[in-house]
């Protein structure tokens, strides 16, 4: 049995992508729906303040980088040839820039000499645990690193079979969003109505249009701004999933690092999308 | 030239209202957007672009339908699932995993698979009410944001030295990847935008170990303090110790997201607390950054 992966993005940060992913992820396991959190910010991964997990396996990540043995290298230059980002020079022999290595594996077999092999480099970290009955897994990237999506993939890895998995994701439209979102069932695009959250939906809507992602919005803070969202959502044919109304009380648990518990208009909104996404998840199990 | 890149780690604490902000203050200064990838500053700057590039980088697999063999070497090989089964037994490219590092483009024996350069965005040279900007637009879902944001961090350098300009300030994005390595390497100073909740915190010390990792004198700002003067306490309490300097305090204050909503920097809407509390953060800054460390 496979598992059903819902991502919440955004485009926009600080919009309440973990706001939405970690009080969803209470509410279903509340109702007795197998649920995990996987929290794919992995270069600023928060999830783990507020659901408070106990971890239970910490692996680190490794990315497969070349490493030269001296005897061997002929200095010939085709390991450099090949490499696309530039992570190998040669000179008088070949020299590795580790943390510019996508760890492809292209240079290993260009080696006519078989001068090459590889190392896992640790890039980050991936742990898994439990908070109460939610499953809980985050990816951490090393402080230093510039390659969020090894870390991102390493993580979705952890998907627990038959789970239905609430993947929280990277702000942004670059490649560390696209790759936690790229095999995603179902995407939340998370925004508020004000010209930036307008704008960096439009470039959110445009790459899950491109990656071919069913999706639909989340109004956040809804009542703080203008109403240029709900108006571009409607023109464009996008379902407004929920809108959660602007709650200085929501600010401040949030501050805080709780769960929105009995908030009454957070709790509504949050109803409303539990059961469309139960029941995007129930669809695909019927097709 | 003195550039200040302001940056955040956690998203949406305030980075581009503050930087259109110390854009309208600082009178003489050279702006550029960094967040390639969610560019907001044009909003509240509006430019009228003068020059338009379109820019290139790396490349991407495309395989040919017609001269695929459909052996699955490419599959084979490919370490970032971006080879996919098509129709009639052939593979196919999912534009979006692949990685451009050019692997099955080696392998395949009947060589089938095209490795065009990809257009990865476009940049920008613009002028504005406060000065010239430099911005971009990665294509969604675009590889090398790092690469443009160092382009466009070029590009604005070049235009402040030719114009003998003071200021270049620097609107960064979230995060600690690549963007945001390649937005600060070699800035006089870094301003992280904060805000006093717990995610704000935890983001600040790792933000900051980027700032430390690669030198970069680092101040701090705690935007909409008032919203848990506890955290905002501690917060600050925790700066000196994380190798940063306090700049300020920005109080929460409707008047700024009226500013926003109306397409203004908060300095150039209505008069308010936060407005107030900008100014003073950018005496602060610029004493700062005067001082020289």
């Amino acid at each position: 049995m496979s598992s059903f992966t819902v991502a919440i993005a955004s485009g926009k940060g600080g919009t309440g992508k973990t706001t939405v992913a970690v009080n969803l992820a209470a509410l279903l396991a509340e109702r007795g729906v197998a649920v995990q959190y996987l929290d794919g910010d992995v270069e600023e991964p928060n999830g783990h303040l507020f659901l408070k997990p106990a971890l239970e396996t910490s692996e680190a990540v490794g990315l497969p980088v070349p490493v030269i043995d001296a005897d061997k290298c002929t200095a010939c230059g085709r390991c450099a040839e090949v490499c696309e980002f530039n992570a190998l020079v040669v000179l008088k022999r070949a020299m590795v820039f580790p943390e510019l290595c996508h760890g492809c594996g292209g240079c290993v077999t260009a080696c006519p000499a078989g001068a090459i092999r590889e190392e896992p480099r640790a890039v980050g970290v991936v742990e898994t645990g439990r908070a109460g009955a939610i499953l809980f897994a985050q990816g951490r990237m090393n402080v230093g690193e510039a390659m969020a999506p090894p870390v991102i993939r390493a993580l979705k890895r952890a998907r627990a079979d038959g789970a239905l998995v609430l993947l929280d994701t990277p702000p942004g439209t670059a490649c560390p969003v696209v790759a936690a979102a790229r095999d995603a069932d179902y995407v939340l695009l998370v925004t508020e109505p004000t010209p930036f959250g307008l704008h960096d939906l439009r470039l959110a809507v445009e790459l899950m249009r491109r990656l071919e992602r069913p999706f639909g919005v989340v109004i956040n803070r809804a009542g703080s701004g203008d109403d240029a969202v709900n108006r571009f959502c409607r023109e464009a044919h996008i379902p407004v999933l929920a809108e959660i109304p602007d709650d200085r009380a929501a600010a401040e648990a949030y501050s805080r690092g709780e769960l929105m518990n009995g908030l009454p208009g957070f709790q509504q909104a949050l109803d409303r999308l539990s059961e469309r996404i139960l029941s995007e998840m129930s669809e695909k199990v019927r097709a | 030239m003195k550039e200040l890149v302001v940056i955040s780690g956690k998203g949406g604490t305030g980075k581009t209202s503050v930087t259109a902000s110390f854009a309208a203050l600082a009178g003489r200064a050279v702006l550029a957007d960094c967040d390639v990838d969610a560019a907001d500053l044009h909003l509240l700057l509006r430019p009228d672009i003068r020059r338009r590039e379109s820019f290139h980088a790396g490349h991407a697999a495309v395989i040919r339908r017609a001269s695929c063999t459909g052996c699955g070497a490419c599959a084979a090989a490919c370490r970032f699932d971006a080879i996919r089964a098509a129709d009639g037994g052939t593979f196919r490219v999912d534009a979006a995993g692949c990685e451009g590092c050019g692997v099955c483009v080696r392998v395949c024996p009947a060589q089938a698979v095209d490795f065009p350069e990809r257009v990865a965005g476009e940049w920008y040279v613009s002028d504005t009410r406060h000065g010239p900007m430099v911005h971009a637009r990665l294509e969604p879902g675009g590889e090398n944001s790092g690469k443009l944001v160092a382009r466009v961090r070029e590009e604005a350098r070049a235009v402040g030295r030719a114009a003998g300009y003071d200021w270049l300030l620097v609107d960064g994005p979230p995060g600690i990847g690549c963007p945001v390595i390649a937005s600060l390497t070699g800035a006089s100073r870094v301003l992280v935008v904060t805000e006093p909740t717990l995610s704000g915190a935890h983001d600040l010390e790792r933000v900051l170990g980027l700032a430390r990792h690669f030198n970069v004198p680092a101040l701090v700002c705690v935007n909409k303090w008032d919203i848990n003067p506890a955290q905002t306490e501690a917060i600050e309490r925790r700066v000196s110790a994380l190798g940063a300097r306090l700049a300020g305090r920005i109080r929460y204050d409707r008047a700024a997201t009226q500013a926003l909503l109306a397409g203004r920097s908060i300095v150039e809407g209505p008069p308010g607390e936060a407005a107030a509390d900008l100014r003073a953060l950018w005496n602060a800054v610029t004493n700062d950054v005067r001082k020289e460390r």
